[in-house]
């Protein structure tokens, strides 16, 4: 078996599983935010009506709770919706709620490894299509409705059929101003925004013995865009030394065995990567930066779960020191623990300098909340995930993703731009 | 089931379109339904009425996990959504949350069917009748876990134990 389907038959008490087999999966972690979270007390309500008990969970312990789409309230039903999710968490008994104000708080997806919330060999689902995000540390990492959170929350377990896994073996290290988030878009750009769908993408290969355990995360936090079902890494030494370093050292390794198999397997050559961008209207309409079209930009957005880990800041900053920005931009660290590695460590002042607009942790603008939303016709490079029409802003205004070098080097000029071109 | 048909002659009908983001702090389910598919057909509470079906092409639904979208789209009318495929979160919703039906079509039925037409969808046979043309289609059958949560009426009326 490989690694999602070992992890599936335990979290079943099965033997084996195997792809397609329906399974009734017990779940380890279960996460909720400011706009699932709501969701599932709406679900709970109808259940209540219909005579489905819903006055405990099935444990509280196995629930975290965060607070990211539209945190700093952005109006009074934002406002009432954080209400509701404290009165949630305080009525059942979850102490895991990262409440912004409060010390920690981020986007769900990055808390979920910044806290070390999700262990690998872990069935982790989550009320957000990013839950993908998480696998990289060794986790079935899958996102989920509100009635199935809802179902979990009372049961412990939900139904899966066990996927097929498309294997992606990349072969060789990234070159330099070259990252995660251009490889991920090679790979959604060659096999589509379905090519994934319904399946695991699984990553290995020596392009990934050499990548940080933070690219990894955008590499599957980014396979929801190619329609999979989850993302997954198989954990090496290096997860391991991540995970100490945030104080977790009580897990089991899972991997797969050495004759797993595998629906296809694909090759990439990462050490030949070049920055790619996909272009309005899908993440899967890329091309090379050298190719890209010569457009004005209005703004460029550095922020959400894919792209505003601390690594990403980094990477940013290494081209945004001693320039300064020709365009609207904004950088909102992922998560109140990297904005405060990223000031301790200088990169705050580098962007200040800059001229860039440091926002707080929130999904923002990335989902078209609130926080620097597009008008009509703003045309926006930007590191996060989806650029359909309407999902920063305004059905007519046009979203560009890039990795963090890309959108800062964009930045400097005004014009979609090759890091390598500045640096 | 039998309704009247709104085509999207399109793939990849994305959440985004189907409830913008700026709504996902609403949910209120008759609120939502006034701003279903605002991102792609302003004109959709003018064509769409109660019992009627959406057909589309590839990959319904992709994007984001929020059931927004299909409790939208059901909260307008939609009763069934027939499409080439779609993307697993918005498949699973609709069918947990008893808020649709998604019914895969094949190429067949997606080129015969056409805006306005009136067809009759029969779960029990996997027949698509076209009332209009006099045409039948086959749909792809629900496989097994699918049809008995369907059956049953949601995920939460559906009793794995007694299977």
């Amino acid at each position: 078996m490989n690694i999602v389907e070992k992890i599936l038959a335990r979290a079943s008490g099965k033997s084996s599983v195997a792809p397609d087999d329906v399974v009734f999966a017990d779940v380890d972690k279960v996460m909720m935010h400011d706009v699932s979270g709501p969701g599932v007390l709406k679900v709970f309500d109808k259940l209540k009506k219909q005579g489905i008990a819903v006055d405990k969970l099935w444990d509280p312990t196995k629930v975290w709770v965060a607070e990211d789409h539209f945190v700093p309230s952005a109006d009074k039903l934002s406002a009432e919706n954080i209400v509701k999710l404290s009165n949630f968490t305080k009525n059942y008994g979850i102490e895991k709620h990262f409440k912004y104000g409060m010390g920690q708080y981020g986007i769900c997806h990055t808390l979920s490894h910044e806290q070390a919330m999700v262990m690998p060999g872990d069935v982790y689902v989550g009320g957000d299509s990013h839950t993908n995000t998480t696998g990289a540390l060794g986790a079935f990492a899958v996102g989920l409705g509100h009635t199935d959170i809802a179902y979990v929350l009372l049961n412990g377990n939900i139904w899966f059929k066990v996927p097929e896994t498309y294997y992606f073996k990349l072969n060789g290290k990234l070159p330099d101003h070259v990252m995660a988030k251009d490889l991920i878009l090679k790979i959604i750009g060659e096999i589509g925004n379905d090519g994934g769908a319904y399946r695991t993408m699984q990553f290995g290969g020596s392009g990934i013995d050499d990548m940080s355990v933070e690219s990894r995360l955008t590499l599957c936090n980014m396979t929801t865009e190619a329609g999979a079902k989850n993302g997954i890494v198989e954990p090496d030494q290096k997860v391991v030394d991540y995970l100490s370093s945030k104080g977790a050292t009580n897990f089991n390794i899972v991997n797969g065995d050495a004759d797993a198999e595998y629906a296809k397997v694909f090759e990439f050559e990462s050490s030949e990567m070049e920055p790619i961008i996909a272009k309005p209207f899908s993440p899967d309409n890329t091309c090379v930066v050298s190719e890209a079209p010569s457009v004005e930009l209005d703004k460029s957005y550095i922020g959400s779960c894919t792209g505003a880990k601390y690594e990403d800041l980094e990477a940013a900053a290494k081209v945004l020191k001693g320039r300064k920005v020709k365009i609207r931009t904004e950088i909102l660290p992922a998560a109140i623990s990297i904005y405060q590695r990223a000031m301790e460590n200088g990169l705050l002042k580098i962007f200040l300098d800059a001229g860039v607009t440091v926002g707080p942790p929130t999904c923002g603008a990335c989902c078209g909340a609130h926080m620097g939303v597009l008008a009509k016709d703003e045309i926006c490079i930007s590191t996060t995930n989806r650029n359909f029409p309407g999902r920063m802003g305004h059905v007519e205004s046009q979203t560009y993703l890039s990795s963090p070098m890309v959108a800062a080097a964009s930045a400097v000029t005004g014009k979609i731009t090759d890091p390598r071109d500045l640096i | 089931m039998k309704g009247n048909v709104v085509k999207y002659a399109r793939d990849n009908i994305d959440t985004d379109v189907i409830i913008p983001g700026q709504y996902l702090k609403v949910h209120d389910y008759a609120e939502l339904a006034t701003h279903a598919m605002e991102g792609l057909d302003p004109d959709f509470h003018s064509k769409i009425k109660e019992g009627d079906f959406i057909l589309s092409g590839k990959n319904f639904g992709c994007g984001s996990s929020r059931e927004h979208a299909p409790i939208a789209l059901s909260h307008s009318g939609v009763k069934a959504i027939l499409a080439l495929s779609f993307a697993r979160i918005f498949y699973r919703n609709s069918v947990d949350g008893a808020f649709l039906l998604p019914i895969e079509i094949d190429q067949d039925a997606y080129d015969g069917i056409s805006e306005g037409d009136e067809i009759n969808i029969d779960i029990s046979t996997n027949e698509i009748k076209n009332l209009t043309k006099n045409q039948t289609y086959k749909m792809k059958p629900f496989s097994e876990i699918i049809g008995k949560i369907i059956a049953a009426g949601g995920l939460f009326k559906y009793k794995p134990d007694q299977d």
